[in-house]
């Protein structure tokens, strides 16, 4: 398990993990396709499941929040991972701790391992730090 | 009651081919790269058949076979199209027994969705766009005694289109018939969770269009998908799905300076005014029909009525007898035409829902009905199967702020109209919406409050061709089901004609 850094200001937790499983498989996906990326989807049929993309595929703006970075590098150089989401997604899940975990799976979307016939999701706990429904 | 045979089986209506290829100038093409991947029934967990696993190379074959069939295609007349069209309806209606098993098999829904619903409607919006553009006129303006402006439409050429799982046939058809009435050459990704049913109607209806007018190459988004909707060969991108690929896709499209039409889901809200439960009759007993059908296609519809919103007079009432009601869902083999709940179409789809169930609790939902993950047993033990789940919380929580895709319906109260309408509009989404009151005034104000593209007053999950579909908010760009998504198909050609024979005079 690697747990993200803290980058939004004036916070101290972090908010984003990955498990074994998604640190395995990342570091797998950076070799084949070079640095990588995060952007939480909502919404309709693959929504609500993080899509991983290469790095700078998918443009963010302003109206994004940048949850934390994951840093998977593998004891060597730093191979970090931003986890990013829409600002106005963010008001509603802010009380969550996201874990990226991995199943069997297809995808959809273009998320960069559907092709190894698994799936990125989320699993969620509450955070102590954060009051729900605020 | 029907229990139709699986496919596999020596009775079964259907029968799978093991291997797919993709449909491309109108003759099955194998992938260039030679790979496949299995396509998996949900009703089991078992794969059933392989399919091509499509890269750029083979979105560039379909794009070429495209690209030689548009022009003619689209100088065919109204009438000839109107004529393909209809008679790929007469072949679906035909064969609905047949398509339904394959859906069944390839989606996990129950059997009496398609036999009723999704091929029926298929058909019928065929029909609807033949009709359409047989009575579509351009237009003119006299705009002087010498000068007239003709509006001509013209097709916009080549179009991808990328097609959700939930309603594999019904999807697909949604976008191709707008798009063929109006004479365009299509390339069509199918969702790689539900590739093959798609194909069996091609099977059925490939020789009635001219080769090259539909291409259908299925592979994985990253793979296939990706280089179709980036690719500067085409006109136009269709999508149905979630937000960051609807993004990615309008960054695409930006770079190439096409257009793009987006359906990406909604949390719809669906209100019952206290004035339902005046009477125990049959409109009361449609009302709970129209808060259960959050169960329908196992809840993985763009629209499902998955936030219900109930006025605080008949709270207690009205929600212990539709949890009742509820709890009578039938759930069991999809292809058996008693059974009203199938199979979630893929595992993660089983695993996210099982995490929102997960996430439920902790914030604090109360169950009152199901939350679990339902084990059917037998040949179905490794189906992807969930309990109808009724939960219970506030608009806050995540369960009332995603859509789940699943067969999960979160409840809460509200006070008064004004409370009713903050509640349903308090959500990134604005794609469907359900009114239900005995009151017209009330249920005719509430429908026009709502931020949503389609509001259903005193029912629900009707898809009838005509009426327009599409979103509000972030629920998307465009609308489909009505002639107006001819003109997400269409160019406007305009002639400006002088009858003067006098120059300007400014030379």
């Amino acid at each position: 398990m690697i747990e993200a850094s803290v980058v939004i200001p004036g916070e101290t937790s972090p908010r984003v993990a990955a498990t074994g499983d998604t640190v395995d498989l990342l570091r797998k996906l950076w070799s084949d396709n070079g640095p990588l990326m995060f952007h939480q989807s909502g919404g309709c049929c693959d929504g609500s499941s993080p899509m991983c993309y290469p790095d700078g595929d998918f443009i963010t703006s302003d109206n994004d929040i940048l949850l934390g970075v994951l840093d998977i590098g593998d004891g060597g150089e730093s191979r970090p991972i931003d986890f990013w989401m829409s600002r106005e997604q963010f008001e509603y899940w802010s009380h969550t701790f996201l874990t990226i975990d991995v199943v069997k799976g297809r995808g959809s979307g273009f998320s960069l391992e559907a092709p190894e016939g698994v799936r990125f999701m989320i699993r969620s706990r509450l955070m102590a730090e954060a009051t729900p429904f605020a | 009651m029907t229990v139709y045979a699986a496919p596999g089986t020596p009775e079964a209506l259907v029968t799978f081919k093991p291997r797919y290829e993709h449909w491309i100038g109108g003759e099955w093409v194998a992938p260039v790269k030679g790979q496949y991947f299995e396509d998996i029934s949900p009703v089991t967990g078992k794969p059933f058949a392989e399919v091509a696993r499509g890269t750029a190379e083979d979105i560039d074959a379909a794009l070429d076979a495209a690209h030689k069939a548009a022009p003619a295609w689209g100088r065919t007349s109204a009438t000839e199209r109107a004529a393909v069209l209809n008679r790929m309806a007469d072949v679906i209606d035909a064969n609905i027994e047949l398509l339904a098993v394959a859906e069944t098999w390839d989606n996990g829904k129950p059997v009496r969705e398609p036999i009723n619903a999704d091929l029926p409607l298929a058909a019928d919006h065929f029909r609807y766009f033949a009709s359409a553009i047989r009575a579509q006129d351009g237009d003119h303006a006299e705009l002087d005694h010498d000068t007239v402006a003709y509006q001509f439409h013209e097709p916009l050429g080549v179009v991808g289109q990328i097609i959700p799982w939930n309603f594999p046939i019904l999807m697909a058809v949604w976008k191709l018939a707008p798009a063929l009435a109006a004479g365009n050459a299509i390339v069509l990704k199918p969702a790689e969770q539900t590739p093959v049913s798609i194909l069996v109607l091609i099977e059925l209806i490939g020789d009635i269009l001219p080769p090259g007018v539909v291409n259908i190459v299925n592979g994985f988004g990253v793979e296939a998908g990706k280089p179709l909707a980036s690719s500067p060969r085409i006109r136009k991108i269709a999508f149905t799905g979630e937000t960051s690929t609807g993004r990615l896709i309008m960054q695409y499209a930006s770079a190439n300076l096409i257009p793009v039409t987006l359906e990406l889901g909604g949390k719809s809200p669906n209100i019952f005014f206290k004035d339902i439960a005046d009477e125990d009759d049959a409109f009361y007993d449609k009302a709970q029909e129209g808060f259960t059908l959050f169960a329908f296609n196992q809840g993985e519809v763009c629209t499902a009525p998955s936030r219900a919103l109930i006025h605080k007079p008949i709270y207690d009432s009205f929600l212990s007898t539709v949890v009742e009601r509820t709890r009578k869902a039938v759930q069991g083999n999809p292809l058996d035409t008693d059974t009203q709940v199938g199979a979630q179409a893929s595992n993660d789809q089983l695993e996210k829902i099982l995490s929102y169930i997960d996430i439920g609790k902790q914030e604090g939902a109360t169950v009152a009905l199901g939350g679990e993950r339902a084990d059917l047993g037998g040949e179905f033990a490794e189906g992807y199967y969930v309990q109808p789940t009724i939960f219970e919380g506030n608009n806050r929580m995540r369960l009332f702020q995603e859509e789940i895709f699943g067969p999960v319906v979160a409840v809460t109260s509200f006070e008064d109209y004004d409370d009713a309408i903050a509640i349903a509009n308090d959500t990134l989404y604005g794609l469907g919406a359900g009114v239900w009151s005995r009151n017209g005034n009330v249920a005719y104000r509430a429908g026009r409050d709502i931020q949503a593209g389609r509001v259903w007053v005193n029912n629900y999950h009707a898809y009838p061709a005509g009426a327009a579909f599409g979103g509000y908010k972030s629920s998307g760009i465009g609308r489909e089901n009505n002639k107006l998504a001819l003109d997400h198909y269409q160019q406007v050609k305009n002639m400006l004609v002088s009858y003067s024979e006098n120059a300007q005079g400014f030379f």
